[in-house]
């Protein structure tokens, strides 16, 4: 029972301690934050468990984005949760059930931190072994991500892009022009618009550390371009959807969606115009190596383009909504 | 010798810090009303997380992860105070008032102890 | 043989608690808000359960540092990267289903929805085909 063990049971028994708030909690705002709350703690335990790309990204997406357009949401819909009239024995019964199946079903996996699983016998330690020589970027997980997984990373840009057009397909023809969700000026708050006046650079700033970074620590095209939409987002809190969109244009930012996938898929079709398969980057440069670094870089900027302006669209289709409830009955 | 001097300084720092936030954390539960409340919550967010940022950054020493260090307490120095401003600001426009102290100077919930001697 | 084998799937079993209660959440629960909330519950424990599968006693974050270190696998990290990026599209979409039927039907609780389907489709709330009603 050593200290590592103690910290990931004790981090795990806050999860399900706020997972069953969440579950019990009938005030919708309580429960958002509580979900924050759990987004956080999540990336806590993922830095325990070696995971330093994947709780950035849960960090940024989880706790920053995903918080931000409930919150939107709540604005838009309700308050409070209706108390639950009917029976709760049969979805408990289920669900104990198929807890119990599972908990069969892990007494055959290898122990947590075993070297020997078989997870770690085919795949992996090629990656490993390989990324130094054949990529030449010492963060593995950005070359399995960019480079020998490149397929699903284009596959993944590709549902982002058809969940923001499906986002601006349903809230789209709703938004409201000039005011949209009557986020007031805040022309009485000095405080928020001076630390936000401040702070709005050096975050657009560390949105291009991250992306940029991407190949020597964690970072990458996700969490950069999450960062980047955060920082319009506040300043469209703080200073009103109108002016946020002289800032960056509806229109302009949709452009932008199209404009990361296909800087993606553009990259492929190069790669075969010069004679080799679709999205081998090693043609790229004036050697493999080179290639790869060139093709790494330009996916990953069309990833973070795609999902900060994903980000930042959808963001205005929810603020730009007529709210049914006027401030004086909030 | 120097290391163990880092060592000690690093883990003083660290539990310190760690204490701060736990002061802040029972502050939380236990204070009565909101403003007290987010006046605990204030000792966590910046006391608290840069105590502990200095006890990484004494265990770093001078190297590029200390700046990094530096500039994240930076960052935590602006935001924490003004997040709890933003929070203690939006209770105030929405109309909640600091709930009125009895003669005792006890807030009106506490004065279990001294028994029944509410106004 | 016990003692080794709760010490080395704790973690898993904890991880299976906490998808349990995000799947009770999205059963159970009527609000489609808190459905929402509860699957992402789901989805975040079982990208916890992924990632101890592919960590290593012993092990540090897959970044090459220039010594020779054993590293934690790099493959789930990868793969949940997407999942999380995913998971955060199809949450956007949601909500945005859950703003449009709160503008057509005003409410977003489950049986409320149900009941106005209902009505509309049969002219009662039961459901039931009675032109007696």
């Amino acid at each position: 029972m050593t200290i590592a063990n103690v910290i990931d049971i004790a981090l795990l028994v806050f999860l399900g301690l706020t997972a069953f708030a969440i579950l019990k909690l009938r005030a919708l705002f309580a429960v958002v934050m509580l979900s924050s709350v759990f987004s956080l703690v999540s990336a806590c335990l993922l830095v325990h468990l070696d995971a330093v790309d994947v709780a950035f990204t849960e960090a940024a997406v989880g706790a920053g984005i995903s918080t931000v357009l409930m919150l939107a949401t709540l604005a838009l819909t309700a308050r409070r949760e209706k108390a639950s009239t009917r029976t709760q024995a049969l979805p408990l019964i289920v669900v104990f059930l198929t807890g119990l199946a599972l908990v069969y079903g892990t007494l055959d996996m290898p122990r947590f931190g075993d070297p020997a699983a078989p997870i770690h016998h085919h795949v992996a330690p090629k990656y490993i072994h390989d990324t130094e020589t054949e990529i030449g970027i010492p963060n593995i997980v950005t070359a399995v991500l960019a480079s020998y997984r490149g397929f699903d990373t284009l596959g993944e840009v590709t549902v982002i892009f058809t969940a923001g057009i499906g986002v601006l397909l349903l809230l789209g023809a709703f938004i409201r022009e000039p005011d949209g969700l009557k986020i007031q000026t805040m022309h009485h708050h000095l405080v928020l618009r001076v630390v936000t006046k401040v702070l709005i650079g050096p975050i657009l700033l560390f949105a291009l550390y991250v992306q940029a970074h991407g190949d020597y620590g964690p970072g990458g095209g996700f969490q950069a371009g999450v960062i980047f939409a955060a920082a319009f987002i506040i300043y469209a809190l703080v200073f009103g959807l109108e002016n946020a969109r002289l800032a960056l244009p509806g229109h302009a930012v949709r452009v932008l969606v199209a404009c990361g996938v296909l800087l993606y898929g553009g990259v492929g079709i190069v790669s075969i115009l010069f004679g080799e398969n679709y999205l081998n980057y090693s043609v790229l440069g004036s050697t493999p190596v080179h290639g790869q670094h060139w093709g790494i870089l330009l996916v990953e900027f069309g990833v973070g383009l795609t999902v900060s302006a994903v980000m930042v669209s959808t963001f205005y289709a929810f603020a730009g909504q007529n709210p049914p409830i006027s401030d004086e009955d909030w | 010798m120097s290391a163990l001097l880092i060592d000690a300084a690093s883990w003083a720092l660290l539990v310190l810090g760690s204490i701060f936030v736990l002061i802040g954390a029972l502050g939380l539960v236990r204070m009565p009303d909101f403003y007290t409340r987010m006046h605990a919550a204030g000792i966590t967010d910046t006391l608290g997380a840069d105590l502990i940022l200095l006890g990484l950054m004494v265990q770093a020493g001078f190297s590029l992860v200390t700046v990094k260090l530096v500039l994240i307490g930076a960052f935590l120095f602006f935001t924490s105070p003004t997040s709890t401003h933003a929070i203690a600001n939006a209770a105030y426009t929405a109309g909640l008032r600091a709930s009125p102290m009895d003669e005792e100077g006890d807030a009106p919930d506490e004065g279990g102890d001294s028994a029944g001697e509410r106004p | 043989m016990i003692a080794g084998d709760f010490l080395g799937l704790f973690n898993y079993w904890i991880v299976i608690v906490l998808m349990m209660l995000g799947l009770y959440t999205v059963v159970s629960r009527g609000n489609l808000v808190k459905k929402i909330v509860g699957l992402n519950i789901f989805q975040t424990s079982v990208f916890l359960l992924y990632i101890s599968m592919g960590k290593v006693t012993g092990g540090t974050a897959p970044i090459l540092t220039g010594k020779p270190e054993v590293f934690s696998n790099p493959l789930p990290h990868v793969l949940i990267l997407t999942a999380i990026v995913v998971g955060v599209a199809t949450t956007a979409l949601g909500l945005a289903l859950v703003v449009r039927i709160k503008n057509a039907y005003g409410t977003i609780e489950e049986d409320e929805v149900q009941a106005a389907d209902d009505e509309r489709e049969f002219g009662n709330t039961a459901g039931t085909r009675d032109e007696a009603r």
